[in-house]
């Protein structure tokens, strides 16, 4: 890591706490040629995490590795305060189920239904049926989708895909959610909708949560505003403050080059960041 | 630089032999460790069994009928066209029947178990079922490599059964002989030994099309075009399997049945 990942006050005091609910140390990957190198910063309770760098630089790679579906050729990764880098697979599964993953596309399961889709975790643990039932209707409302219940995912837009892929991640309700480019692709209206549903949970539900995005925008929006339960919406935070809870991690070629709050990233001296800034 | 090339090919050759065995290993000792998905077991015998019928019904009946024909033929040299019902039985019965089978639901099971797995590879719903704390290994591959040994062995007992019929038929009403001797004849000279043998070959040649079709579903790479690669990979190398394993398998069988 370099010397401004190194010297942020936030990283060091994240490296430092025990309580984290993800853990990178010095983790590196490659597949022919390096993907990630020497990567280390961590996740505290009810923290948001917003990963920005440009495509191909290695963000999917490192929010596979966070729940093990990937493994690095070195360092080590904490997950829950269990080391997971080594673990068998089996004894991952638990430990994924506390976890809720976005994928790019969705990645709905397309010959299941909408009410399947979401409650597939829920299937898999053999909860009755009436229960499978409110409890998707329930994760639905929460992303605006109820209606598409007995849907197939073949009949959704991609926006909507998104949303339902929001649900099922949250049905289990997760003590840590990963998003993979969840507005990548998709129109400025529909992008708004899901920033809105990731910042619901993000301040509703205090679950902790990566981000992984190269649309400034929408990392910003994260930073600037918070959901109002009462008016149902999201609002702007008065003019200079961000939410405290949620800091900027950045890729560059594999290497973490930024680990800081939004002040931080706005003032930083490192020219990659000011180039992908401007 | 052929040296070089030669020990990646060999060396990768060996790595996939490893995966493979690990994989289907894997995949076989996942029935004797819960969660089983025994509703998925009993659909993807639907889809394997029922759904292989037809072709095995008729490709198993025409067989019958080509043997009842070509050894006619040359029996009739001899005068010996009544052992033709001898001849077609045990041939089906120990050899074809079984081996025909295996390739046609090769070419219709293996592909399709490629295909599907790898499109869910390609378009991340294997990696969503993981995150969401399922094992593919257990709730896709284990209940495909069941269903298709249990179906493979009921389908070779149908293959079997039509091709005796198929040349019962060419028998009667092409070559006009008589039927009854051709019953007579396909039933008297089989031995248990030679159902046995029959009847252990399709439990391999299940093994191998739902192995080989799902480890190369879940080995792709490369998008849709990946899709298609895995899926002839899947075939062909199943196919090559299924004749290179029935002739071990008849080796053997012939040495233990002598």
């Amino acid at each position: 890591m370099n010397e401004s990942a190194q010297s942020s006050p936030h990283g060091r005091a994240a490296l430092a706490d025990e309580n984290a609910v993800v853990a990178f140390r010095s983790v590196s990957i490659e597949f022919v040629l390096p993907v990630l190198r020497d990567v280390s910063f961590s996740v505290a309770p009810g923290e948001t995490r917003i990963l920005l760098g440009p495509a191909g630089v290695g963000k999917s790679v490192l929010l596979k590795l966070t729940n093990g579906l990937l493994r690095p050729d070195s360092g080590d990764i904490r997950l829950f305060g269990e080391e997971i880098a080594r673990a068998p697979e089996e004894m991952l599964f638990p430990l994924r189920t506390r976890t809720g993953m976005v994928f790019q596309e969705g990645a709905l399961f397309d010959s299941l239904t909408i009410r399947d889709n979401v409650g597939y975790q829920l299937i898999a643990e053999h909860t009755p049926d009436e229960e499978i039932d409110h409890r998707v209707h329930e994760s639905l409302r929460f992303v605006g989708l109820e209606e598409t219940f007995d849907l197939f995912p073949g009949s959704l837009s991609g926006g909507m895909r998104r949303r339902v892929a929001i649900a099922r991640a949250l049905i289990h309700d997760p003590e840590l959610l990963l998003y993979d480019s969840p507005t990548g692709g998709l129109d400025p209206v529909t992008s708004t909708t899901i920033i809105e549903l990731i910042m619901k949970q993000r301040d509703v539900r205090r679950t902790p949560s990566i981000l992984v995005t190269h649309r400034l925008q929408d990392a910003f929006t994260l930073c600037t505003h918070r959901f109002d339960p009462g008016q149902g919406r999201m609002t702007s935070l008065p003019q200079g403050q961000s939410d405290a809870g949620t800091t900027f991690l950045m890729l560059e070629e594999g290497r973490l080059i930024f680990d800081g709050s939004l002040h931080e990233l706005v003032h930083s001296e490192i020219p990659f960041v000011r180039e992908f800034l401007e | 630089m052929a040296i070089p090339l030669i020990e990646k090919t060999a060396r990768n050759f060996v790595f996939t032999v490893q995966d493979y065995s690990i994989f289907a290993w894997q995949a076989l000792m996942n029935l004797f460790r819960p969660p089983v998905y025994w509703t998925e077991f009993l659909l993807q015998s639907d889809i394997i069994g029922v759904g292989s019928t037809t072709i095995v019904l008729l490709s198993g009946f025409f067989t019958g009928g080509v043997l009842a024909l070509q050894s006619a033929a040359t029996l009739s040299a001899f005068g010996a066209t009544g052992v033709t019902g001898r001849f077609v039985s045990l041939t089906m019965i120990r050899e074809l029947g079984p081996v025909l089978t295996g390739i046609m639901v090769s070419g219709r099971n293996a592909s399709s178990m490629a295909s599907e797995l790898g499109s869910m590879v390609v378009t991340e719903q294997i990696d969503a079922m993981r995150a969401l704390g399922v094992d593919p290994l257990r709730r896709l591959v284990t209940p495909r490599l069941y269903a298709c040994i249990a179906m493979l062995f009921f389908l070779t007992i149908i293959a079997d059964f039509c091709g005796i019929l198929g040349g019962a038929f060419v028998t009667k009403f092409m070559n006009n002989l008589n039927g009854t001797q051709y019953f007579s004849e396909a039933w008297e000279f089989l031995r248990a030994s030679d159902i046995t043998q029959g009847l252990i070959k399709p439990l391999f040649s299940g093994f191998i099309i739902a192995s080989v079709g799902c480890f190369n579903g879940m080995r792709t790479t490369g998008g849709t075009e990946g899709v298609g690669r895995s899926t002839i990979q899947a075939v062909v190398w199943a196919s090559i399997l299924i004749i290179f394993v029935d002739f071990l398998l008849t080796q053997v069988m012939l040495t233990i049945f002598r």
